[in-house]
């Protein structure tokens, strides 16, 4: 799959945009402005990027606790889910959803999740609503490898395949579910495996490499638009910050991240593969990397000084009509 | 016109004319069709009782069988109806919720408001409750009081044929998730029902019977047993006055204040578990906004905090009957002379 130069271009921009969102809101947690809880995706950014590419408006993704990520990647607004953090009024939800929760239906993400496991049952109605309005889209369930060992998990997988749906579910392996190690907590090798039981194709690729993610999650996004049905692929990456922020970590080997910030890492991985192809220069990059952190900063001085939500906004929002 | 029909005739007749005129109405659970997979017929069960029979012979792929995997398809109708169909989906009965709770209280039910307003899940899950058919304790609860606990969510439970139809297209062409709670014991009862299309509003209990001596508010299969229970009063000189709540979120709180101005005495009669039920629930209600206006004591009437029995016995002694209504009744009378 051949990729433009500037596909190429926004590629590396979402995926640098998710890093210095994360990396920001790694600091400013620290500073202690920020309330509840924050899970940070960097390190796994070629997964959301590869896949989310292949999409538009009227495709579906399911999110999980650590799915800001999946946010830019699917086009949500980075002010606003900078502000929505934050706990604003103008937030992409308005205050109400916190990190845990960010969704805009009208780019097609359904929301992070606070349950794990809780987005492969409405990826399923997802795609139900687009075979059936015959829109042509397709519907994604990002999970993570603890919410792959989770029954609901296993009911949609078979759902979707027995209805036949437009559905993909992304298994991103990051080594461990909380704390627990996906080498223990799955009982076969690889997560992947488990498709054949449910008679759909599941692959397993290097998170850490986009052009590995984009070419996989492709050939499953196009047979599921040509009304193959779905698929399982499975992105074995890391994280590079605690489960949470806060997460001392005491479960990782010594310098583990470290190393893989120096090996495994998918914007330098990146970074290497175009530079080297001569499809792009550093300077280009560079210059993306600027304009992402830029976008960040004005992200945060925005949320810090935006409106918090009143005692107006405590009540309304539970019902259309009550 | 009106004519008569059961219960499950209402309710068929509720999902045929919606999703007659409405093309993203889909129906899913397990059987709705029934016979998929089979050499014998299509559409061959319509549900374990039948409830949704034939509708499949006139809507075809718009009425779904699903694997028994509740989460699954009850999550599937809920993310469905972000994404613009109107599912109704069939949770066989009610204690199932166990094994798909999360995608109905922890999904659909906080879209709109973790959303920040800009959700709308119309989804309807249709689901049978209720004692009376020994079917024992895993297939015969009321827990309809879990659900109106949740924010998010709407609650109805139709007495009548005339109500079954009536909320159930509201709850269709409502725009947030209904439980729609149908009493396994009521599905053969019969009522005038017109046949046109019809929608009853959410939130206005009926005033099922007037009478100036005790009220007596209560849903579902226990509107009947208030019924003869108050017929039975009516000949001690006794006048009950039955106020059917009909949903439980939205709940109708003036038309239960406007009863107790009126008689001065409650009787709340619920056949769930005694405990954070509609019985407390509304005896809490009256007790904050309308105590001024009790004679007395306020009783409650429901099933004992025990599972629902199986043996004919005991089923019997669990299930609230008119006897223990009129004896409630009594004691109110009795303590607020």
């Amino acid at each position: 799959m051949q990729l433009s130069k500037d596909e190429l271009l926004t590629a590396y921009r979402t995926m640098r945009t998710i890093r210095e969102f994360e990396e920001r809101l790694h600091i400013e947690f620290a500073t202690g402005e920020i309330p509840g809880f924050v899970h940070l995706y960097a390190g796994e950014e070629a997964s959301g990027v590869g896949v989310c590419m292949h999409l538009d408006d009227r495709d579906r993704i399911a999110s999980t606790h650590r799915g800001h990520g999946h946010c830019i990647a699917k086009g949500c607004d980075v002010d606003g889910m900078m502000a929505e953090i934050y706990g604003r009024k103008d937030g992409l939800c308005a205050g109400k959803g916190g990190s845990m929760h960010i969704a805009d239906l009208d780019k097609g993400m359904m929301g992070a999740n606070g349950i794990v496991g809780g987005g492969p049952p409405l990826i399923c109605g997802a795609g139900l609503a687009a075979k059936q309005l015959g829109t042509g889209g397709v519907a994604i369930a990002f999970v993570g490898d603890g919410g792959s060992n989770q029954g609901t998990t296993f009911e949609s997988l078979n759902l979707a395949s027995v209805w036949n749906l437009p559905c993909i579910f992304v298994i991103e392996n990051n080594g461990y579910a909380e704390s627990t190690s996906s080498k223990w907590s799955i009982a076969c090798d690889d997560a992947a495996d488990r498709a054949s039981g449910f008679n759909m194709p599941g692959v397993v690729v290097d998170g850490h490499d986009f052009f590995a993610v984009y070419e996989a999650a492709g050939e499953a996004i196009k047979r599921a638009r040509e009304g193959g049905g779905p698929s399982l692929l499975e992105c074995k990456l890391n994280r590079y910050y605690g489960h949470f922020e806060g997460d001392a970590q005491t479960y990782r080997g010594p310098d583990e991240v470290k190393k893989l910030r120096e090996s495994r890492d998918c914007l330098a991985m990146f970074r290497e593969k175009v530079t080297g192809a001569g499809l792009l220069d550093l300077a280009q990059l560079d210059a993306i990397k600027s304009e992402a952190e830029a976008l960040v900063d004005g992200a945060v001085a925005k949320a810090k000084v935006a409106p918090t939500p009143t005692a107006a906004d405590l009540l309304t929002d539970v019902y259309v009509s009550y | 016109m009106a004519r008569t029909v059961t219960y499950q005739q209402a309710i068929n007749e509720a999902l045929a004319q919606e999703m007659e005129r409405d093309e993203t109405v889909v129906v899913m659970g397990e059987d709705v069709a029934g016979g998929l997979g089979t050499d014998g017929e299509r559409d061959a069960w319509g549900g374990p009782l039948g409830i949704t029979k034939g509708l499949y012979g006139k809507y075809g792929d718009r009425v779904m069988d699903t694997p028994i995997s509740e989460s699954a398809f009850i999550g599937a109708a809920v993310g469905a109806a972000t994404a613009g169909l109107r599912p109704v989906a069939e949770l066989m009965f009610i204690d199932f919720m166990g094994v798909c709770f999360d995608q109905i209280f922890n999904q659909a039910a906080k879209f709109r408001y973790m959303f920040g307003g800009k959700a709308e899940t119309p989804v309807v899950i249709r689901t049978m409750y209720g004692a009376g058919l020994r079917a024992a304790a895993q297939h015969s609860q009321c827990l309809y009081p879990v659900f109106t606990h949740i924010p998010g969510l709407k609650v109805v439970t139709p007495a009548t044929p005339y109500d079954a139809k009536g909320l159930l297209i509201q709850a269709i062409r409502d725009n947030d998730p209904v439980i729609f709670c149908e009493h396994k014991a009521l599905y053969t009862l019969e009522g005038d029902v017109p046949e046109e299309p019809y929608a009853l509003p959410f939130g206005e209990a009926n005033i099922v019977r007037e009478g100036d001596d005790v009220s007596i508010v209560t849903l579902g299969r226990m509107v009947h047993v208030a019924n003869e229970a108050a017929e039975a009063l009516s000949g001690d000189g006794i006048e009950c006055e039955i106020v059917d709540l009909r949903t439980t979120s939205p709940l109708d709180e003036d038309t239960v204040i406007e009863t107790v101005e009126n008689t001065g005495r409650l009787v709340v009669l619920d056949e769930a578990h005694p405990r954070c039920n509609m019985a407390t629930d509304i005896a809490a209600m009256v007790c904050e906004k309308a105590f001024d206006s009790l004679k007395g004591p306020i009783k409650q009437v429901t099933a004992p905090h025990t599972p629902v029995p199986f043996a004919d016995t005991l089923e019997d002694l669990y299930i609230p009957d008119a006897a223990a209504v009129q004896k409630a009744v009594k004691a109110v009378m009795e303590s607020s002379k």
